[in-house]
């Protein structure tokens, strides 16, 4: 009955989509994490209010980095090949990324263990850093993915990465940033409505009210500039074996500058999903102007997940395409692990995702409830 | 094709943030389980006494946890980042206990950190303890997953070799788990984190004690310390991870370059308690050897050989023949796919492919290799036995040492009589014991496992990513400076607590609201 599942081009699909899953879990939960790091600074001026917008995320940050670390880690056992091309290729956007991540856990950590204003400015920064830092290059990279990125593997399948930072930092690819930046900004000013009391809310609603609006004008901007040609676009000109052995040398790919859209074309019905990218920004604006603080976090959620899914769905069946030698691109059909592994990954997914979904679900449940300066009195030391 | 500053500076930055992050990683194994032990005699008793300690515990718990967080997400992708032919070649094995360790280990740990500290006044006593044992279980079974990839790495069971897609493939996923060498270092690894947390706990309640503050807190912490150092530090030494040595020729010859055990002995070989090893004479001068006393330990026999190294270079010397044979086999899958005669040579002789690619190191192109180069590249799988001599006998003095002082503390603590000052004394100045012990326990493991990445599959010279050395000296520096600066004010910030003692953790009933530096303004 289950057997089909245990397809080798099945367990391709579902990895595909589990990768998707990764993506969109950190995006929707570590990413208002981030919007409020990025959002620091200007929606919160005095300590108190800033502790209040920190507290706001600060028995959940952790929690949800997981799903970036899971990310790696799934990359790496699901598509080995993904894993080692595009974090040896974006090497030092990387290495920046992590020094940014990095001042997180010590800054939420760090900040409340001495009075002294200067110290707790230091790590206000370090955690405006720690948001808006990877909000922005997450972005570029996704921007570079879709205009694909220069690079090949010699025959023993060596990855060989031929571009610089400086390529990576091209106008096209700084403004896929500036999307996801606005995106997680949003959805971080949401949160705060959600989540804070008094001045911070307020701010935080006049800033999500505008940035929604940016947001969405940004993608759908992003939209045009794939339907022009200039965000790349990759086709897959040789048959497709979907269950061959992983091996990205055998197949021949071209540049196309309309590819990306082939997918909506072939399936109207996905339309949808960039529709709903536009569309829930706009919701969102307005659920902040409305004070419906509820739906716009759902609304800015929903904005999270098909801005994401629309660049996946574009690009499907290629992962990270290549623009010096298109051929090596990597796909769904050639990029995987073994049938094997991903069978067994996918074993331990369905044991553990539910585990996980129900416990961060209580957990968020005992936190229910706004964060004011009362309740952080309250909390004593153990608040940040 | 390898240029080995490259291959060098990428060995010295994992090493450098690997050393780093389990600077904080083994506190926050064994503080985890201490701290929920101490819940749990509170909510048992429900002596807020025990509450106090495990919130003063918590409260430097959270201090060390938050570096080590910091500095693992630089190891999740280290590996793609500098070691991209690694990730190639063995992702398929390498990464699913990874992914596994983040499904299982870092979703509970990372989620229930956050509940642990801000769940005081929301949570009953008995589901807060709950809460604080499911994140020690997280952070233990992270353990347990990365050292079964660790594991993997020395004792590459259940995989192949795919000529198809060129890299290494699971067979039996449940060798990988199951693999004894790693099952061995997982029960070692733990332990140590709880040698660590025991030594901290101790020396810092003797610091205390003999300051005469916070006596009661201290007295208890000690106690508590003492008992559980004991058990841990027992578990260390005897189920250490000596049982994986006899299980593959590399394991075999980590352990004669632990031992500087140059030539075979007749069982049960002796002991070298100590000497001056010389890599380039392949000898060892000045040996005093206890006889029998090594070939009782690596073989529990007396009638069981312990290779040596000499013998163990012959062996590979004959895997490097057999190995260019698969290498050549290689070659022709790849030029013809439907060569099967080649595949069939090829599957007869794979296993040894790996011996083949040291060749790499001299020439590109291992059939070419001449009598001399087989021969170096035999003998460069010796690693430097000097240091693994020296730094295994280290460890072993630390983690004996440490065992004295938990069992002299032990027995004090069972004793009507004040336990004398000098114990005190000796428990402060042990604190950096288990440290030492941990760090160079790392060095032996992964330093000893030269000259292969994944023992004998990959050398270590071929597995990195073909990136800049200004990259690398970039990323390097950067490292250095923040992991420095975080440093600093870690170690200030932990120093500062320990002085402030345990109201840097009491809760407002106790303490409202003057003295919190929290409540004042910024301004």
């Amino acid at each position: 009955m289950i057997e089909f599942l245990f397809d080798y081009e099945t367990l391709r699909v579902i990895w595909w989509i589990l990768l998707g899953v990764l993506l969109i879990g950190f995006a929707a939960t570590d990413g208002f994490d981030m919007g409020v790091g990025a959002l620091l600074p200007f929606v919160a001026k005095t300590d108190a209010e800033r502790r209040v917008a920190i507290n706001t995320i600060g028995p959940v940050w952790e929690g949800n980095q997981v799903w970036f670390i899971l990310g790696g880690g799934a990359i790496f056992a699901a598509w080995p090949a993904l894993y080692a091309m595009s974090f040896s290729g974006f090497y030092l956007a990387m290495f920046l990324v992590l020094l940014a991540l990095i001042m997180r856990p010590v800054g939420f950590k760090y900040r409340s263990k001495r009075p002294d204003p200067a110290w707790r400015t230091r790590w206000d920064w370090a955690l405006f850093v720690g948001g808006a830092v990877p909000a922005l290059i997450f972005g570029v990279a996704v921007g570079n993915t879709l205009q694909g990125v220069p690079f090949h593997f010699t025959p023993d399948l060596r990855p060989i990465y031929e571009g610089s930072l400086f390529g990576l930092l091209n106008p096209l690819a700084l403004y896929c940033g500036l999307v996801s930046l606005a995106m997680l900004v949003t959805h971080g000013a949401a949160w705060l409505t959600f989540k804070a009391e008094g001045t911070v809310a307020d701010r935080a609603r006049a800033v999500g009210a505008r940035s929604a609006i940016v947001t969405s004008a940004l993608f759908a901007g992003g939209g045009v500039l794939v339907w022009l040609g200039l965000l790349g676009g990759y086709r897959v000109t040789s048959p497709i074996v979907w269950d061959g052995p992983s091996n990205p040398l055998v197949k021949t790919v071209v540049a196309d500058g309309g590819a990306w859209l082939a997918n909506f074309h072939a399936h109207p019905l996905l339309w949808i999903v960039p529709a709903l990218g536009i569309a829930a920004p706009l919701l969102a604006a307005a659920g902040f102007q409305a004070r419906l603080e509820g739906w716009t976090f759902i609304a800015s959620k929903v904005g999270v997940v098909t801005i994401i899914a629309t660049v996946g769905l574009a690009m499907f069946p290629i992962l990270l395409p290549s623009s010096s030698n298109p051929g090596h691109s990597l796909a769904v059909f050639d990029a995987s692990s073994s049938r094997a592994t991903l069978r067994n990954m996918l074993i331990a997914t369905v044991i553990f995702m539910p585990l996980i979904l129900a416990y961060t679900a209580w957990v968020y449940s005992v936190l229910w409830g706004k964060v004011g300066e009362k309740s952080i009195e309250k909390a004593g030391s153990s608040a940040y | 094709m390898s240029d080995f500053l490259l291959v060098d500076l990428s060995r010295l930055q994992f090493a450098l943030t690997a050393l780093y992050h389990f600077l904080f990683v083994p506190l926050t194994l064994g503080l985890s389980i201490l701290i929920a032990m101490m819940e749990t005699v509170y909510v048992m008793t429900r002596r807020t006494i025990w509450r106090d300690m495990t919130k003063f515990w918590g409260v430097l718990f959270g201090i060390n946890f938050a570096l080590g967080v910091a500095t693992g997400i630089t190891m999740e992708f280290q590996f793609g980042m500098n070691w991209a032919y690694y990730s190639h070649y063995v992702g398929d094995v390498f990464g699913a206990p990874l992914a596994i360790e983040g499904l299982m280990a870092f979703f509970l740990e990372a989620t229930f950190v956050g509940l642990f500290f801000f769940g005081w006044d929301r949570l009953s006593p008995r589901a807060h303890m709950i809460v604080t044992w499911l994140m020690a279980l997280g952070t233990n079974f992270s353990a347990l997953w990365i050292l079964i990839a660790n594991g993997w790495m020395q004792n590459p069971v259940g995989s192949a070799f795919n000529p198809d897609t060129m890299r290494m493939e699971v067979t039996d996923f449940m060798a990988v788990i199951f693999n004894p060498v790693a099952q061995a270092k997982f029960v070692h690894t733990v332990s140590a984190g709880y040698v660590c947390a025991a030594t901290f706990v101790l020396g810092v309640s003797a610091w205390y004690l003999l300051r005469g503050r916070h006596v009661e807190l201290a007295k208890r912490s000690f106690v508590i310390a003492s008992a559980f150092g004991v058990a841990s530090a027992l578990s260390v030494i005897v189920l250490g991870d000596e049982s994986g040595y006899a299980l593959t020729d590399n394991q075999k010859m980590k352990l004669a370059a632990i031992e500087a055990m140059w030539e075979t002995e007749p069982a049960p070989a002796s002991f070298t308690a100590f000497g001056i090893p010389s890599h380039s004479d392949r000898q060892t001068h000045f040996a005093i050897h206890i006889p029998w006393v090594m070939g009782i330990i690596g073989t529990r026999s007396f009638d069981r050989q312990i290779a040596g190294i000499d013998e163990l270079v012959a062996h590979a010397e004959a895997r490097i023949r057999n190995g260019i044979v698969a290498y050549d086999a290689l070659e022709k899958i790849k030029a013809d796919r439907g060569d099967t005669a080649a595949r069939a040579v090829f599957d007869a002789s794979s296993k040894d492919l790996g011996y083949a690619l040291l060749l790499k190191r001299y020439l590109p192109d291992p059939r070419q290799a001449s009598e001399q180069q087989i021969k170096d590249a035999a003998w460069s799988t010796v690693p430097y036995v000097p240091l693994l001599f020296f730094g295994f006998r280290l460890m072993v003095a630390c983690g004996f040492t440490l065992l004295a002082l938990f069992a002299v503390s032990l027995w004090h603590t069972t004793r009507e009589t004040e336990a004398p000052r000098w114990l005190f004394r000796a428990a402060l100045i042990a604190m950096p014991l288990p440290w030492i012990a941990i760090e160079v326990g790392w060095f032996v493991a992964e330093f000893g496992r030269q000259p292969w990445i994944i023992d004998g599959v990959l050398p270590t010279f071929l597995a990195t990513s073909e990136l800049g050395v200004s990259d690398l000296l970039l990323t390097i520096a950067g490292f250095t400076l923040v992991y420095g600066v975080l440093a600093v004010i870690e170690v200030r910030l932990m120093l500062a607590a320990i002085r402030k003692g345990p109201e840097v953790a009491k809760v407002i009933d106790d303490l409202r609201p003057s003295a919190d530096p929290a409540m004042q303004p910024a301004e």
